[in-house]
């Protein structure tokens, strides 16, 4: 048992309790520290180390480490620090200790070796990213915060049927890879595709992630659409159906982000969309493509990270978030200009940058299972990421136009944040080697051949000259693109309306009746049983006791 | 300014066609032994991407204060 303090996720929710208390520099030194001991854990895990024990009479295991749940604890970890850093000077006092919360239990489930476990990390990560949200203190966070745990509450109520049926079906709790071929492993993959944000049950995103603050939601893109990666890719391996939702997260993802003037809904669609390619790749279930999509994660997590940090220094310093306000902010910001660039190069998969030597396994691997439909969809939406994220997010941001707005750069500690993710977004597309050796299988594969760099330029290429061709058509509009959160936000809110207001009328009538029959009852019964069914108060009856107390000690000592 | 950008970006699209004459293919499809199959491909798929937004885009698009209260 005491291998459990070898737990990464224990250092984050120690780091969580002491930035709540602590002040000034020792918080500062402590949120930067316990990530870093956390991220020390992590990568020392010991592969096969196990810790099984008893809980309500159920065989738990709370720390289960192989190479897949490491390679997630350490990216968590990683970012966790990436994120403390960049949130250093972020005056909300909550939105850290959340935070760690949020990531602490993020590793929990990753390092979870049975069914039980996972559902109670699984539960602390929506109430720690409840408390990001709050933290931002906006009536319109709050509103959406509401939403958004609503559906991961459903969620989560979903996964505990399912593993409650799957427990009972198999009789363990064990957390292997499962076939969704019953009532309960389908309730448990419907229960992770939510937090995926798989279509159609992906609205909660974008609706719910943009109305963090400006560091909240770099924390928030990192860890709960990534876990529900993790946990796919070891409770689903090749079943098929991931195929078809993940292509349906990448094309929706791409099609709502090139509709939406919102800076950082831009990006919150675009994390659906990546999610997508990750999904596809669990589903061809090869080693190439379980290679790839972990790896697309561990990239993922860094450049979306980066990108949105970029896009949080310009929310804090300008105050602004749509694209129709915002533009040719290069001029004041050439820093926070240039790593967003580099992130949106990374997202895009371009040569040299992290994204292309992940990405390209899951392609690699649809080639290689000769499923030509999947493969030519995911050279549509590679193309697709640049055009959406790639450019559209740089282009309205930091050119475009000239806003007049001349913001300086952000604080020292966020561009420090933007600098590191920026070099690890370059450091991993130039030197892969250390990320392979992490994945959970053997790679055999060179991302660096002519034919593939040239394929890719092209594809990236034109995307880039579809853009500037079609710009006319791109023109932000001071719009909102209904989504399938309107169902929830329009017809069912007002069902629920409705329902409150007539049941309501229902129970005050009900009300009065009864009280009318009580009424007479009561007076008939007084008539009838005259003093003793007056109410009297209960001084009175303490009275009373204390005298028949008395009087029976008397009695005994008499007697 | 503007002109020359757009002079050298086109001219980076042919160097990256061109590439393609020195470069020894190892296709996984028939496709994809096509001439320029990528850079047509990027286009043409990024074109029909924003067709299909603009389509959805005039059904359900809203002003953006739609969910106010």
């Amino acid at each position: 048992m005491s291998e459990l303090l070898q737990h990464p996720a224990l250092a984050l929710f120690a780091t969580a309790l002491l930035v709540a208390m602590l002040h000034g520099r020792a918080r500062q030194a402590v949120a930067l520290a316990g990530p870093l001991a956390a991220l020390a854990l992590a990568w020392n895990l010991e592969e096969g180390l196990r810790v099984d024990t008893q809980f309500l009479a159920m065989d738990i295991a709370p720390l289960a480490a192989d190479r897949l749940s490491r390679l997630f604890a350490i990216i968590f970890a990683l970012m966790a620090f990436a994120g403390a850093l960049f949130a250093l000077n972020q005056p909300r006092r909550a939105e850290l200790p959340a935070a760690f919360l949020y990531a602490g239990s993020a590793i929990g489930v990753t390092l979870a070796g049975d069914l039980v476990t996972v559902f109670a990390f699984w539960e602390a990560m929506a109430i720690g990213s409840t408390l990001v949200l709050w933290s931002a203190a906006t009536p319109a966070a709050y509103r959406a915060s509401v939403r958004y745990l609503m559906v991961h509450l459903a969620g989560g109520m979903l996964l505990f049927a399912g593993i409650a049926a799957q427990v009972l079906e198999t009789g363990s709790t064990a957390f292997s890879a499962m076939q969704p071929d019953t009532p309960a492993t389908w309730m448990i993959l419907a229960a992770f595709l939510v937090n995926a944000a798989a279509w159609p049950l992906s609205a909660w995103l974008p609706d719910a992630y943009p109305e963090a603050s400006w560091s909240g939601m770099v924390f928030l893109s990192a860890f709960t659409t990534k876990t529900a990666v993790y946990v796919l890719l070891r409770g689903f391996p090749g079943a098929e159906i991931l195929i078809a939702a993940g292509l349906a997260m990448v094309f929706y993802g791409i099609v709502y982000a090139l509709l939406e003037n919102d800076m950082r809904r831009i990006l919150a669609y675009s994390i659906v969309n990546q999610v997508g390619f990750m999904i596809t790749g669990i589903g061809i279930g090869t080693d190439m493509a379980l290679n790839g999509a972990a790896a697309h994660a561990f990239t993922h997590i860094l450049y979306k990270a980066l990108l949105l940090m970029s896009a949080g220094s310009v929310l804090l310093m300008t105050g602004r978030r749509k694209c129709t306000d915002l533009g040719g902010l290069w001029r004041s910001m050439p820093l926070t200009a240039v790593c967003g660039i580099i992130g949106a190069l990374a997202i895009s998969s371009f040569p040299l940058t992290s994204g292309f030597v992940s990405k390209s396994m899951i392609t690699q691997a649809a080639g290689d299972e000769h499923l030509f439909a999947v493969w030519m969809l995911l050279a549509a939406a590679s193309a697709g990421v640049f055009l959406h994220a790639g450019i559209k997010f740089p282009w309205f941001v930091f050119f475009q136009k000239d806003s007049g707005l001349r913001p300086p750069e952000p604080p020292w500690n966020m561009r420090l944040a933007m600098i590191l993710l920026s070099a690890l977004c370059i450091g991993l597309g130039l030197w892969y080697e250390p990320l392979y050796e992490l994945l959970p299988h053997a790679v055999h594969y060179q991302p660096y051949t002519a034919f593939h760099v040239v394929a890719q330029l092209q594809l990236l290429l034109f995307s880039g000259l579809a853009f500037f061709v079609m710009l006319g058509w791109l023109r932000r509009t001071l719009t909102v693109t209904l989504d399938t959160d309107w169902l929830w936000r329009v017809p069912l809110a007002a069902l629920a309306r409705f329902a409150a207001h007539t049941t309501g009328a229902g129970v005050s009538a009900m009300e009065s009746g009864v009280a009318k029959v009580w009424r007479e009852a009561d007076e008939r019964l007084r008539a009838w049983l005259g003093p003793l069914a007056r109410t009297w108060p209960s001084g009175a009856m303490g009275i009373g006791v204390m005298a028949t107390l008395l009087a029976f000690l008397l009695s005994y000592y008499l007697a | 300014m503007i002109r020359r950008l757009w002079a050298a970006f086109l001219v980076v699209l042919t160097l990256t066609v061109a590439a393609e004459f020195f470069v020894d293919p190892h296709p996984h499809f028939d496709i994809e032994r096509l001439f320029a199959f990528n850079a047509l491909y990027g286009f043409l798929a990024c074109g029909g991407l924003i067709l299909v937004a603009k389509a959805i885009g005039l059904a359900l698009k809203r002003r953006d204060d739609y969910y106010d209260e």
